[in-house]
């Protein structure tokens, strides 16, 4: 009972490979959350489940049955986009009676479950209601009610709160999880670029990068223990800083200048050169010492306030709490806690990371 | 000022283009002894009106020709070639606005000017080729024949205008469809025609105006059976026929447009596609 991905391959001549050999198994009852930057394939993998795009080589099954010989319309693939569609003759409630009907429920069962599902999104007051006179959240909750309440063995949404203003994607975000829970059967493939939403909704994260995937785990597993530069940029937000290094006795140097006594846990490590990374809110800003650096870029939030350093061993993304007065062009020290640090090789793959408790 | 010359500018031209079609009105309501003794304007002062040329083309006593049988073949002729312009102009439309078809090095855009190219020949060419093709099928002077050889001339048409008008309809709706359990036809009658009024709209009003004002056609593949209204009122222009006669059944073969012009202007309005993808 999975759907089940073997050596799924596309090749296009517009864009080259779009999907490169992707094996996965995709268990029922349970969210999967593909994340990885725009191009990285997430949306051309979900495309391929549910048969908008061919595949040109390997399987994709679902409970045992070759997806290949099914055509779109009878894979039963429930899909949300990251545009609304709905049907813009239709009213809500004919909206999400529509894919009812089409699978063979009789007018009045149609109806009685279109009805329980608008409810649950929170639209039974709109039932009439054109999706043209409806507010944008209101239009992705009819998209949603209209692939919820299907109750399809498989449920891909691509970026559903995309175009939605941050008030509403907050809401949403806590309602999505209600509501994949209740989807007991289905599996529940979600796909964001947004770390935050990754690790809110969190399940089971697929790091997708050039049309394969680099890494599958828990959203801890994945965010204290990115296998690669790669994953870790995309699972950080704010960006996670990669500085080139090289250690020597005793010693870990950043670019060319500032040094610091190596930590405890990179000391088994040949000498030589290396990248570390380090997330934003483990960067600490120095009255003396440390490495300095002149400020490129201050992004206040409210809440905090990232920095762009730019030092001599490269950029450097730290964040602080609260807003701070500071300006662009000032120069300022900061230091990188050692037990802090993830160690990759040159080529991107992790050595280190430092401890989950390590504060 | 602006707002002065423009409506100025609007009256002085509305003037000119419906004068003759003002002065065919009042022609047509017009005794004899106002056409023949010079120009006549104003009516119950300057002259009597009659309806002594509308008489003439109906069915009745003084009728002198019936219009209404060449009406009633035009009517059929035009809906006829319409509705199959119609069904299957907007079927391969959606085809080729939804798929990708190919022969080496000639694709989707060629074969849509392969319809397009029907309209660039000038009619006359092809008008022998039509009369041996009818009298080998043996559809010369029949409906059939004639709303087959008009067809060919309106598809094009509804291929041409409709192509445009799926391509700007968001691809997504009919993805959606099909992931919702529609096959490929039943997306496009369940959610695309309905959304397709105005754009089919505007196609049949295309082929309803081409096809009522055929004349080319109608006059070299059709005799006496089938007489559509336009040659009819031709033919009443050949013979010596009253200019009170000849003007009302020129207004007479207007009138089904322009209550058509009136009817399809309300359908004719946009903004409702609204909705579908933000």
């Amino acid at each position: 009972m999975s759907l089940i991905l073997k050596n799924v391959s596309v090749t296009t001549e517009k864009d080259g490979v779009i999907l490169d050999d992707i094996s996965f198994e995709f268990k029922p009852g349970r969210i999967y959350i593909l994340i990885g930057r725009t191009t990285s394939g997430k949306t051309s993998l979900m495309r391929a489940i549910a048969g908008l795009l061919p595949i040109d080589s390997g399987q994709i099954t679902m409970n045992g049955e070759d997806f290949e010989d099914k055509p779109i319309w009878e894979r039963d693939v429930a899909v949300v986009y990251q545009q609304f569609i709905n049907y813009p003759n239709k009213s809500v409630l004919q909206n999400v009676e529509f894919p009812l009907l089409r699978k063979g429920l009789k007018k009045s069962e149609a109806r009685e479950v279109a009805l329980a599902s608008i409810n649950k999104v929170g639209l039974g007051d709109y039932l009439d209601r054109k999706p043209a006179q409806l507010s944008g959240g209101q239009q992705q909750r009819v998209a949603l009610a209209r692939s919820l309440s299907r109750q399809s063995h498989i449920m891909l949404l691509d970026e559903p709160l995309m175009n939605l203003d941050y008030k509403l994607r907050e809401q949403l975000r806590v309602e999505f999880k209600e509501l994949f829970n209740s989807q007991k059967d289905a599996v529940t493939i979600y796909a964001t670029t947004e770390p935050p939403e990754a690790l809110i909704l969190g399940a089971e994260i697929l790091v997708m990068h050039e049309g394969r995937i680099i890494q599958y785990g828990s959203p801890t597993e994945v965010y204290e223990q990115p296998q690669s530069t790669t994953v870790a940029r995309v699972i950080s937000d704010p960006p996670m800083s990669i500085l080139p290094v090289s250690l020597s006795a005793g010693e870990i140097r950043f670019g060319d200048g500032y040094s610091q006594p190596i930590p405890a846990k990179m000391k088994n490590f040949k000498e030589g050169h290396y990248q570390v990374g380090i997330r934003a809110n483990d960067i600490v800003s120095a009255k003396s010492g440390g490495e300095k650096g002149t400020i490129s870029l201050v992004e206040v939030s409210g809440s905090e306030t990232l920095v762009y350093v730019d030092t001599p061993a490269g950029e450097v993304v730290l964040q602080m709490e609260g807003i701070h007065d500071v300006k662009v062009g000032e120069s300022i020290s900061i230091e990188l806690p050692g037990n802090r640090l993830f160690l990759f090789e040159t080529n991107g793959a992790l050595c280190v990371s430092p401890d989950s408790a390590g504060e | 000022m602006y707002k002065v010359l423009k409506a100025t500018f609007i009256t002085i031209w509305s003037l000119f283009v419906l004068f003759p079609i003002m002065w065919a009105i009042t022609t047509s309501f017009k005794p004899e002894s106002a056409v023949v003794n010079g120009a006549t304007f104003i009516p119950f002062l300057e002259y009597q009106p009659s309806l002594i040329g509308w008489k003439a083309i109906l069915p009745g006593p003084d009728s002198l020709t019936n219009l209404l049988t060449p009406t009633l073949n035009s009517f059929i002729v035009t809906a006829g070639a319409t509705a199959v312009s119609l069904i299957f102009g907007s079927l391969a439309a959606y085809g080729l606005s939804r798929f990708t078809y190919g022969w080496k090095n000639y694709s989707n855009a060629d074969i849509i000017f392969f319809f397009v190219s029907q309209r660039i020949m000038p009619p006359v060419v092809l008008a022998i080729p039509f009369f041996l093709l009818l009298k080998e099928l043996k559809l010369l002077d029949t409906h059939l024949g004639l709303i087959l050889v008009l067809t060919s001339g309106l598809m094009p048409i509804v291929v041409w205008l409709m192509v445009d008008f799926f391509n700007a309809l968001p691809r997504e709706i009919d993805e959606m469809a099909m992931l919702e359990g529609c096959n490929p036809i039943q997306a496009f009658f369940r959610t695309i025609l309905p959304l397709s009024k105005p754009g089919l709209t505007v196609a049949g009003m295309f082929c309803v105006i081409f096809g009522w004002n055929d004349i080319f056609f109608a006059l070299t593949l059709t005799a006496t059976k089938v007489l559509t209204l336009p040659v009819a009122v031709i033919a009443l222009n050949g013979t010596v026929t009253p200019y009170w006669i000849l003007a009302a059944s020129t207004v007479f073969s207007i009138i089904p447009l322009v209550g058509l012009a009136f009817v399809i202007e309300r359908f004719l309005s946009r903004g409702n596609l609204g909705g579908a993808v933000r």
